[in-house]
Order: C-alpha cells, then sequence, then structure tokens
C-alpha cells in the first residue's frame, strides 16, 4: 500500500499543524485565562468585602486582596497596552517585547550550548562508566550551588575574556540548562532493551555503531523531554543572570525596575511577569514543534 | 572433510563465581552438531539452555572448556559474522519500517545500498511481508514481527542461526505456520540451526536431533535423533513414527524429575 504509506510520512511531518489540535489547544488557553482572572477578581471583590479577613474570621488573608499588591486585571491589561512612560509613543507591552527578544537571544545561544554540553556529557557517560563515576557526583553538586552565586564570576571572567555581557548571560543560561539534558539523555541512551545490545553484538558491531542505530534513536523521545526543561531553564537563567550583568536592556532588567516602582505602580510588574511567562511559552513550544517534527508520533512522550 | 558447525567440549558456565550468589548454569558439556543440523535445546527452566546458546554465540564468555565454531573461537566466529540470532521477543527497532529493520545487519557490515535494497526484497519475499516494508513495527502482529526478525537474522546470510523460543510468545495457530516457514527457509538455505524451545512436538516437529537438559546444574541429560522424513510437513505432526518421537522426549524429560 505504497498510497497510504506516503500519506501517512507525509502526515508525520505536517501533524503539528493540525488545525483540529491547534484550536483545542486555543480554546483551553482562553478558558484557563477566563478562569485565573474569575479567581483573581473573585478574591480581590471578596476581600474588599471583609476587608481584608478570611470570611466569618478575623484572620487576615494570605495576600492582601487591594490594588496596591493586586492590581486589577484590566488594570494590568491597561498598563500593558498604556504607554511605557509619561508621555511616550512606545507601549509597555512592545517596551517589554522588544526587552524579551533581547533575553530571547541569550536563551537560544544558552539553550543551544547547554543541550550541546549536555547530550555531549551523557554520551560520555554512557559510553565510559568510569568517567560517569567520576564526574556525575560534580554535575549534580554544580545545580545545588545556588544561581546567584555563579551569575557574578562567569559575568567577571566573560569580560576578562572579552565576552559581551549578553554571552556571559548566555553562558549562565547554558549552566541552568545542560543538566537535564544530561540526566534524561543518559537515561534515554540506556533505555534500549538488552536483546537489542545482544542483536548488534552479534553483528560484531561496533561500539560507534551501537550508538548511531541503536542508543541515540531510543534517547530522542527522553532527549526532547529534556530539551523541552531546558528551554524553560534556559529563559530563567538568561532573566537571573541578566541581574548582575550589569545589562540596561533584556527582560531582567525590566522586571527588576518594574519591583523597583511596585509600590506605586504594581500593575507593571504583573505585566512583565506575563511577557517573561509568554518568553517561556515560546521557548517551551519552539521545542515541543522540533519534537513534533523529529520524533513520529506513536513513540512522543506528552508533557 | 569440514570442521563441525559447532563443538562443545567440556563447556561450563559458572554466574557470580565465589560469591553466596554463585550458579552453576552448566556443567561440562560437550556436544558436536554438524552443518546442516537442526537441534533443539528443550528442558525445563534453569537447565541453561539459554545460557547454552549464548554460549555458542559469544554473547558469554564459558568459564570453563572450550566452544569452537566452524573450527575457530567462538569470538573468531562472531567478529566474522557466523552467527544470526532470533529471540523470543522481535526486538525490532521501533523507528525503523520493516525494510530498514532488516537492513539493520546489513548497514552495519557496510552493504551498499543496492545491494541492501536487493537483499531485503529478498527476504521479505521469503518470509511473505512484501506488501509491509514501509510499515512500521507496531503496525505488525506478534507474528509478523516475529517473520521480521528471522528476516533480519538471515539478512547477511549467516551459517548459523541461533534461536532463543522465538516462537514463545505466539499463538498456537501462528505457531505451527511460522514452524512451517521455518523448515522451508531451512530447507532452502544451508543454515544450521540451533533452536530452543519450551515445547516438546515443536522441538520433535522441527528437529533433525532434540537434546534434552536437566537442571542444577545445567546439563545434557539424553540425545533423541529425530530420523523423520524431510520435508516435514503438515501431515508428519499426525504420523504414529511423529507421536513414539514425542514421547521419547517426554520420557527423557520426566526421567530426571522421576529420579528427585
Amino acid at each position: 500500500m505504497p498510497a497510504a504509506s506516503a500519506e501517512s510520512q507525509w502526515s508525520r511531518y505536517t501533524s503539528w499543524i493540525d488545525p483540529k489540535r491547534t484550536g483545542r489547544v486555543l480554546v483551553s488557553v482562553l478558558v484557563l485565562v477566563i478562569v485565573l482572572i474569575v479567581l483573581w477578581e473573585g478574591y480581590k471583590a471578596m476581600g474588599k468585602a471583609t476587608g481584608g479577613m478570611i470570611p466569618f474570621t478575623t484572620v487576615g488573608l494570605p495576600v492582601s486582596p487591594f490594588d496596591t499588591s493586586m492590581p486589577h486585571t484590566w488594570d494590568i491589561a491597561a498598563a500593558l497596552f498604556g504607554p511605557a512612560q509619561r508621555g511616550a509613543d512606545k507601549s509597555l507591552l512592545v517596551l517589554y517585547l522588544e526587552a524579551a527578544l533581547f533575553t530571547f537571544r541569550e536563551v537560544l545561544l544558552g539553550f543551544a550550548i547547554g543541550s550541546a554540553v549536555g547530550f555531549g556529557l551523557a554520551v560520555l557517560f554512557v559510553v565510559n562508566a568510569p568517567i560517569e563515576r567520576g564526574l556525575m557526583p560534580y554535575v549534580v553538586a554544580s545545580q545545588t550551588v545556588p544561581l546567584l552565586a555563579i551569575a557574578p564570576m562567569v559575568v567577571i571572567w566573560g569580560s576578562q575574556i572579552g565576552l559581551p555581557s549578553w554571552g556571559s548571560v548566555s553562558l549562565i543560561a547554558a549552566y541552568l540548562s545542560f543538566f537535564p539534558v544530561t540526566i534524561n539523555t543518559v537515561r534515554g541512551l540506556r533505555s534500549p532493551p538488552p536483546l537489542a545490545v545482544e542483536l548488534m553484538r552479534s553483528y560484531a558491531a561496533s561500539r560507534t555503531d551501537l550508538l548511531r542505530k541503536v542508543q541515540i534513536p531510543a534517547s530522542l523521545p527522553y532527549v526532547f523531554t529534556a530539551l523541552k526543561l531546558a528551554a524553560t531553564a534556559s529563559v530563567v537563567g538568561a532573566i537571573v543572570g541578566e541581574l548582575p550583568a550589569g545589562l540596561s536592556v533584556g527582560l531582567g532588567r525590566s522586571l527588576l525596575r518594574a519591583s523597583f516602582f511596585f509600590g506605586t505602580s504594581p500593575e507593571r510588574l504583573f505585566a512583565a511577569v506575563i511577557v517573561a511567562a509568554l518568553l517561556g511559552i515560546v521557548a517551551f513550544g519552539l521545542v515541543a514543534v522540533a519534537e513534533r517534527i523529529v520524533v513520529p508520533e506513536a513513540r512522543r512522550v506528552e508533557g | 572433510m569440514s570442521a563441525a558447525a559447532v563443538r562443545l567440549d567440556g563447556t561450563g558456565k559458572v554466574f557470580n563465581p565465589g560469591s553466596d550468589g554463585e550458579v552453576v548454569a552448566l556443567q561440562a558439556i560437550s556436544l558436536t552438531i554438524e552443518e546442516r543440523e537442526f537441534v533443539s535445546l528443550i528442558g525445563p527452566s534453569g537447565c541453561g539452555k539459554s545460557t547454552m546458546l549464548r554460549l555458542i554465540g559469544d554473547l558469554l564468555t564459558p568459564t570453563s572448556g572450550e566452544v569452537t565454531v566452524k573450527g575457530k573461537q567462538a569470538h573468531r566466529a562472531r567478529l566474522d559474522r557466523d552467527y544470526g540470532m532470533v529471540f523470543q521477543h522481535a526486538t525490532l527497532l521501533e523507528w525503523r519500517t520493516v525494510a530498514k529493520n532488516v537492513q539493520l545487519p546489513l548497514e552495519v557490515m557496510g552493504y551498499d545500498k543496492t545491494r541492501r535494497d536487493m537483499r531485503t526484497s529478498e527476504l521479505l519475499e521469503l518470509v511473505q511481508l512484501e506488501e509491509f516494508a514501509e510499515h512500521y513495527p507496531w503496525q505488525l502482529s506478534g507474528g509478523m514481527q516475529q517473520r521480521v526478525a528471522i528476516a533480519r537474522a538471515l539478512a547477511f546470510s549467516p551459517s548459523i542461526l541461533l534461536m532463543d523460543e522465538p516462537f514463545g510468545a505466539l499463538d498456537e495457530m501462528t505457531r505451527e505456520r511460522m514452524q512451517m516457514e521455518l523448515m522451508a527457509i531451512w530447507q532452502q538455505t544451508d543454515t544450521t540451526v540451533i533452536f530452543v524451545t519450551h515445547s516438546i512436538p515443536e522441538a520433535v516437529f522441527l528437529s533433525t536431533r532434540v537434546v534434552v537438559m536437566s537442571p542444577r546444574p545445567g546439563r545434557i541429560s539424553e540425545m533423541v535423533a529425530v530420523d523423520l522424513p524431510q520435508p516435514r510437513e503438515f501431515e508428519t505432526r499426525e504420523a504414529p513414527e511423529f507421536y513414539a518421537k514425542l514421547t521419547e522426549v517426554r520420557e527423557a524429560l520426566r526421567g530426571f524429575e522421576v529420579g528427585r
């Protein structure tokens, strides 16, 4: 049945733009946003009615429902679409999106470096067990060191070797994103059943062939799960990394600036948080699209 | 005169030697298998039949004695690609089509694309799966998957086929049909087959010789030559001689059970 198989081959590459599926996703996202708005505004309305107390008690609500700490959703929206500064032509949304675009460059580079290093380490570990035993504790330990301690060092060292500030930020993003890739890829490379390995042995296959033809293809679903984690970790790394880098641009800087003015205009911080979340979703989504193209549907692990 | 296909000479295998978990899987096995024989290894769980197959295929190293294949060491034979292996589980690579699965050994062995494609269509014809070449393993039934595994094992024309309960996971109907197909393949090629099974009728129907094994420690307890006429056909299963052989193997299997 060549016709049928050609069709399934084709749908394998186009399934990620399945309009039905995209429609369903959009509807559920919309519903969720509405639910969140209702909850947010409901909490505020209830808090105002009770004077900031849990109903029928004299216990204060965990978060103050008043506009100074929880601005109305429409105020946040108004801030996003209003001018970036008094009298400016540019809207705050555009300003934040520009900042996000700058940060996205750091995210991309950090993700690329982190994923490559993470994958390379995983292959090294699987091929050579003594190296794994020796290095794995350090790989794990590296993730327990607070990012805030590492970031300034990376920025200083980076500037000493002539790296632009945003390049140092990418390294910080990479530092945060390589770890899930290493851990998951190691698992993935070890996922083929022992019989598949015996089979390759019976062909007197080389180590490289075992990797190329069995272990790496078998690891792909695991790798993509890891890459999704790495993409979001890279966003976090880039945003946090921007703070000690002394950059005057970028989303991290925008978030920091908005938090300075939280007392007078809290809606600006929430607006920045929304844009930061969008950046994370975009990074995740790009990996998900790549997965849909590379990994056939039957082998995909959702999530 | 050419060397025997496989010769085991005082071959033994001990797992975890010297520790608490020491298991004597096989004790001093001596067995000679001639070329073009079809030998079944049968016995209860733990009798070492799978271990013996893996020793012959150089997937395990014996702790005593020797394994000689076509006059050379088993290790050499594996590097020379003398073995085709089929396991109970088809072990197809799920991301490869049927055709690509059959080609796996050919890719490893450096066949060029033209030869690979030619060989693949020959083999898929042999196992009657031509129209499924572009299907993926999950689209096939268990029996079809196992036929792909057999085609893959035959792809590089190995002189020895090592089969570890290849039909063990199949239903009875499929199983008998697969036995017929394997018989036909064995007739058409010059392959020596060593076949591990739990099934007495399967062993008798397929084999020129049945090696009955017993456990703890794993050893050969009896050999039953099966001189039923070739080629074996559907009617073979209904012949009185077939039943006589079944009984003979069954008695051999019971012998050591009664004894303990």
